[in-house]
């Protein structure tokens, strides 16, 4: 594919992978190696069913996860200026944007959406890792902005999902003054008493941790999610020594005082619903509906080849790709 | 003894001839070298101009990074009087990689922050190389919730490769840190200033950076990630450091056409570590035109007219 992707125009070097991984119905458990029929993972929140391990996820099929039966607005995003530095490394900025624009069907990393949790009004707003490895530029940067101002107008509570490889390279000083202006939107929820609620997810680093997502009244992790400032590679390379088992993982940061609990993807409605429905002071929320139920037994699969297209703990700012 | 970058031999050499006449004529040689050293030293003089004048943002890296360019305690000593350093937390530990501290400008209270590098080697172990951990930030914080407290202007001086990254700084939540210290400074109801006088390197930076106004001397530099670390990220390969220095847009040139940054302070010929002097007295000037622009604001205008600042960064430009 490499001289392909060389000389092809983006949009059909994305056609051609698109029809690559529609072949590719088989994942593999980058814990454990077991094989996985992708429908049976869909069907588990894309919870490994043996050894529960939390694939990523895709930020619309988090948004049907989260609201109740499936049913929320997606509020509209603000467009931002588009490639300010006039960037270039390897490949155009502008083309980077344009491939991942087509590999997820998203303008940019972050998606916000009003509904109901529990039957209790909430906004919430997902990164998404494919997108750029979930970076924090402009656009991200805004749509986080306009997630928590809707919920200022609403007067609703806050649910971030975090996910991020850290401040966007390709956007140099405005992807870090990002940090910032998330941070004067947090304290305006604040303000407001409003709760905020963060939930970390694999990966969550760089410029988000050290901004807005550290900044939430409530921190729930995902089970095994990789949260830092520094990625375990650059640590490595400062201090030459091997780093501690589990050193960064939700574990370690409940551990060490940094979040306050970790919780199984099929439980996070029910403990984020709880939480908002308490610090909000509305009625107990309505009992788990069906969307809850337990994953089933997993069927027996035959591993085929299937290349996975995992990125093991991706350095600050990496590329999903 | 004066140190050359690689870009400045053309200089070095000229000086070079310069030191040669010298010693010549003080070893007895009966030759009148007067004319010649004059008219070497200007030629020097006017090279150094050229150079300087057209700098590339590598150049201005090595520049802003160069070890005789004065640093926090520099600032500290020619600004500051009746200063009483504060140290530690209150939590873990008293990180030197962050000064904090009270004293006066000009006859005006003043909180004191800033990263140290250190000018020698025990210095620079001593101070980390200005790379924080969590305690220096979480000091930064308690000294600004001070002067808030006292109702007292703050001035923050940025010079850091980047926060710390080591097992014990995340151990201890250096986002955290980082994120919290960054929402201390925007909601201060005294005045905030932040000056890069050398490096303001990513998060590391903004933390105690985030302030009404933010100024940078001619040749520092400001980045999202040290070139090096951009080069390791984008190209796979820490070597295209001054490939990752131009398309980065670090200078203070550029982070003003961006609406990042609210002004430059100019630099003597040279650079800031060939007349500290003079680079002192543009700081003094930039610090006093900043307290009497900021003096008379209520709480509230001081806070909302730094949010209102980030909150737009980006949205103007085209």
């Amino acid at each position: 594919m490499n001289w392909i992707n060389s000389v092809v125009r983006p949009k059909i070097r994305s056609f051609l992978n698109r029809r690559e991984t529609a072949e590719n119905l088989w994942v593999k458990c980058p814990e454990s190696g077991e094989m996985v029929f992708h429908l049976e993972l869909e069907a588990n929140s894309w919870v490994v069913p043996n050894s529960g391990h939390h694939m990523r996820i895709k930020a619309g099929d988090r948004l049907d996860l989260f609201f109740d039966d499936k049913q929320y607005d997606r509020v509209e995003l603000p467009t931002v200026v588009a490639d300010p530095l006039k960037f270039r490394d390897s490949k155009k900025y502008t083309d980077r944007l344009k491939e991942a624009r087509s590999k997820t069907g998203m303008e940019d990393a972050v998606l916000v959406a009003t509904g109901k949790l529990m039957g209790n009004d909430i906004v919430a707003a997902v990164q998404d890792f494919e997108f750029m490895a979930g970076t924090l530029g402009m656009a991200a940067g805004s749509a986080v902005v306009k997630g928590i101002e809707t919920a200022l107008e609403l007067r609703v509570p806050f649910v971030l999902f975090a996910a991020s490889g850290g401040a966007r390279m390709q956007e140099g000083i405005l992807a870090l003054m990002q940090m910032p202006r998330t941070t004067v939107a947090v304290s305006r929820l604040r303000e407001a008493g409003l709760p905020y609620i963060c939930v970390f997810t694999n990966p969550t680093t760089g410029g988000v941790t050290a901004s807005y997502a550290m900044l939430g009244d409530v921190h729930i992790a995902e089970p095994g999610a990789l949260i830092c400032f520094a990625g375990p590679r650059v640590i490595e390379q400062t201090i030459r020594e091997k780093l501690p088992p589990g050193f960064q993982k939700s574990e370690y940061l409940l551990e060490h005082g940094m979040v306050d609990m970790v919780v199984h993807r099929h439980e996070l409605r029910g403990v984020i619903g709880n939480l908002v429905a308490i610090l909000t002071k509305s009625s107990a929320p309505a009992v788990l509906t069906a969307s809850e139920a337990a994953a089933d037994e997993p069927a027996v699969v035959t591993p085929d080849q299937g290349g996975d297209e995992l990125i093991e703990n991706p350095p600050i700012g990496a590329h999903a790709e | 003894m004066q140190s050359y970058l690689e870009f400045e031999k053309p200089v070095a050499d000229l000086q070079g001839k310069v030191q040669e006449l010298k010693a010549l004529a003080q070893s007895g040689e009966a030759v009148d070298i007067d004319d010649e050293v004059e008219r070497l030293e200007a030629r020097a003089d006017e090279a150094l101009r050229e150079i300087y004048k057209k700098l590339t943002p590598w150049q201005k890296t090595q520049v802003a990074r160069h070890p005789a360019r004065p640093h926090f305690s520099h600032y500290l000593t020619h600004l500051i009087t009746d200063f009483v350093p504060l140290a530690g937390d209150r939590k873990f530990a008293d990180d030197k990689a962050v000064l904090t501290g009270f004293g006066r400008f000009e006859g005006r209270s003043v909180a004191v922050m800033g990263h140290e590098k250190g000018s020698t080697t025990e210095a620079r172990l001593k101070h980390n190389f200005g790379m924080a951990r969590p305690e220096g930030y979480r000091k930064a914080v308690r000294i600004m919730d001070m002067a808030d407290r006292f109702d007292i202007p703050v001035l923050s001086f940025i010079d850091t490769a980047g926060a710390y990254p080591g097992i014990g700084a995340e151990e201890r939540g250096q986002a955290e840190a980082i994120a919290r210290s960054t929402e201390k400074c925007l909601s201060l109801g005294v005045p905030n200033l932040a000056i890069v006088i050398g490096e303001g390197g990513s998060g590391g930076a903004i933390a105690i950076a985030t302030a009404n106004r933010v100024l940078m001397l001619e040749h520092a530099i400001y980045t999202a990630a040290s070139p090096e670390a951009s080069a390791s990220i984008l190209w796979r390969d820490a070597a295209k450091a001054q490939d990752a220095a131009t398309a980065m847009k670090i200078t203070a040139e550029d982070l003003m056409g961006f609406g990042v940054i609210d002004g430059i302070i100019d630099e003597p010929v040279g650079g800031a570590h060939r007349g500290i002097e003079e680079a002192m007295e543009a700081c003094r000037q930039a610090v006093a035109t900043f307290l009497s622009d900021f003096t008379g604001k209520s709480r509230l205008e001081i806070r909302e007219h730094r949010r209102e600042k980030f909150y737009k960064i980006g949205s103007e430009l085209n």
